[in-house]
């Protein structure tokens, strides 16, 4: 079995990989200029003509493209090709304000496939394999990205999309599957269902997962892992940007190798826009080089994570992201202390509980509150009261060392938290209906 | 020497021993003891029942977190004052009890009691040797 979809890109030398970036930034950088009135009109602004960008090294000199600029030019304001060149759309879930829209053409389809193949390959899974894809279909990028990814590998795909636990069940039994692709926090939710149906991961076929569209942590994983008896793999995307397949994760399962010859990453101070070098945290910003429809240019994802240019063990060269420690728009401020959801899930499964788990926050008397309610796990629970609430005072004081503040702790039933097919809700902010 | 107790996490909402004891009724199991140890958030159901091996499968099918304890069980019927004589032995011995609880039987026995400690072969050589006897499994499964 091939190790590499695509070898010869995958494991090109650094100036190799520079050299594909410089030319491909630069027509993509004449393409939106001449066809996307939105970044014709910040260059110009900006005093940046297309001439001036000669290289990934007069990236800087380039506006960003916020979120909110997608939804001013909803729904086609930013294609950069006419749309009887665009062939599928999708749209992100527009959870807070008014959905954005992005469009693909056949080459990019195709490109899409490329990266999503990429992955499957990273991850052991070559055209013998049966991939479940229990991700959500439809507008969602989830389910179809890894659905022609697979498809272009050759694999037997399986387009279960998400929901109906059971049945995923009895399809990961009788259809075979040996890659199962969905978020993390359904995965989980598959797992213990397996567990409840009287089955062990002997009785399915699984070998790998591939698990993204949310942060999670690895504690998370090594939970998964265990409950369905595979290695889990991280997966990320950004509907703006492509959808899943933008960064994959390789055998060392030690951050996600960006495809670099389709996007440029960067690293900036969210605050100033200032580029970090290499090895510092901040936002991570992506600008698209071969999508002919959606071509966005220094995108600010708002997740914040680290880059690596360490050689890796699996022989790719492409530049490594870390997990993202987890959205900006997720991070909570409780009493002047930054929080990541993130940053409590680790505590909480190096503690021995369960990624099941919920933040309240809320405000009483003027005075931020926290309740992490979280669900009781078989290594936690005693059949003592003492052993149980040493348990929970050690998390409560694990959490002041990492929050330095104190949170409330409960412990609830397993499943009473409500499980998601898609990405979990993490976070009930209260505060908002004081203000 | 032993016998199984169930440990069962629940939280203290209403209605939740009443789903518990009604799932294992669908089952046909009995509860021979019930004891629930409770805080303010949450609780720790014990219980003893006739068939431990179902019980389990029944409430994980559920989603519950339980567990299996291994206790000491004693008959006080024959032996009027017998309970404080065998606490007595426990503590003069430095065997500190985590919780207890009796149950009664429609038998001739009448009532058990349960001790949960941290040595059980500890207290069940000391116990056996101030004569007292302990149930097995096979007294609890013909109760
Ligand atoms: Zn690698």
């Amino acid at each position: 079995m091939a190790k590499y979809f695509q070898p010869e890109i995958e494991t090109a030398p650094l100036e190799t990989i520079r050299e594909i970036q410089n030319e491909r930034l630069i027509n993509t950088v004449n393409r939106v200029y001449n066809n996307v009135e939105l970044y014709r009109e910040r260059m110009n602004a900006a005093g940046v003509k297309p001439e001036d960008i000669r290289s990934i090294d007069d990236l800087h000199k380039l506006p960003f493209t916020y979120k909110q600029d997608l939804r001013d030019t909803y729904p086609y304001g930013m294609m950069a090709v006419p749309m009887s060149e665009v062939v599928e759309l999708h749209a992100s879930s527009g959870t807070t304000g008014k959905q954005i829209v992005v469009g693909y053409t056949e080459n990019d389809l195709k490109s899409w496939a490329d990266i999503c193949a990429r992955q499957l390959y990273a991850v052991g899974a070559d055209e013998n394999d049966y991939v479940h894809v229990a991700y959500g279909y439809g507008l969602f990028t989830g389910g179809f990205g890894l659905h022609i990814g697979a498809k272009r590998i050759g694999a037997t795909t399986i387009p279960v999309s998400s929901g109906n636990t059971p049945r995923q069940i009895t399809i990961l039994k009788d259809f075979g599957s040996t890659v199962l692709c969905c978020t993390p926090s359904y995965a989980l939710y598959i797992g213990e269902t397996l567990e409840q149906m009287g089955l062990t991961p002997d009785d399915i076929s699984l070998k790998a997962g591939i698990f993204g569209a949310e942060p999670w942590t690895e504690g998370m994983r090594k939970d998964i892992e265990k409950k369905l008896g595979l290695k889990a793999y991280d997966i990320y995307g950004l509907t703006e940007v492509m959808g899943p397949g933008v960064a994959f994760e390789c055998e060392e399962q030690s951050g996600m190798h960006v495809n670099e010859d389709h996007f440029i990453v960067e690293i900036i101070d969210p605050d100033t826009g200032e580029v970090l070098p290499v090895g510092e945290e901040g936002e991570i910003v992506f600008t698209c080089i071969t999508k002919e429809a959606f071509p966005i240019l220094r995108y600010r994802t708002r997740d914040i994570g680290v880059l690596s240019r360490e050689k890796c063990s699996c022989g790719r060269t492409f530049i490594k992201m870390s997990k993202p420690r987890g959205r900006t728009d997720d991070m909570l401020i409780i009493r002047g202390v930054n929080v990541f959801p993130s940053q409590i899930e680790t505590v909480l499964t190096q503690q021995g509980y369960s990624a099941n788990y919920q933040l309240i926050v809320d405000r009483v008397n003027n005075t931020d509150t926290l309740d992490v309610r979280v669900e009781m796990s078989a290594d936690v629970f005693s059949d003592t009261v003492r052993n149980i609430s040493k348990k929970e005072y050690e998390l409560k004081e694990a959490l002041k060392s990492l929050l330095g503040l104190s949170a409330k702790v409960t412990l609830v039933e397993p499943q009473s938290i409500e499980r998601s097919t898609g990405k979990a809700v993490r976070v009930i902010d209260k505060r908002k209906l004081h203000d | 020497m032993t016998i199984n107790q169930l440990s069962i996490f629940i939280e203290n909402k209403e209605g939740k021993l009443a789903d518990l004891t009604s799932t294992l009724a669908k089952e046909n199991i009995d509860i021979r003891a019930m004891s629930v140890a409770d805080t303010q958030d949450f609780g720790i159901l014990r219980l003893i029942v006739s068939d431990t091996d179902r019980a389990i499968a029944a409430l994980k099918e559920t989603g519950c977190i339980v567990s299996v304890t291994q206790v000491l069980a004693i008959s006080i019927s024959d032996t009027p004052g017998s309970l404080s004589t065998v606490l007595r032995i426990l503590s003069d011995n430095h065997i500190s009890v985590e919780y207890v609880y009796a149950f009664i039987t429609r038998r001739q026995e009448g009532a058990y009691v349960v001790f949960r400690v941290a040595d059980n072969q500890a207290a069940a050589e000391l116990l056996t040797k101030h004569g007292v006897k302990l149930a097995t499994k096979d007294d609890i499964d013909a109760l």
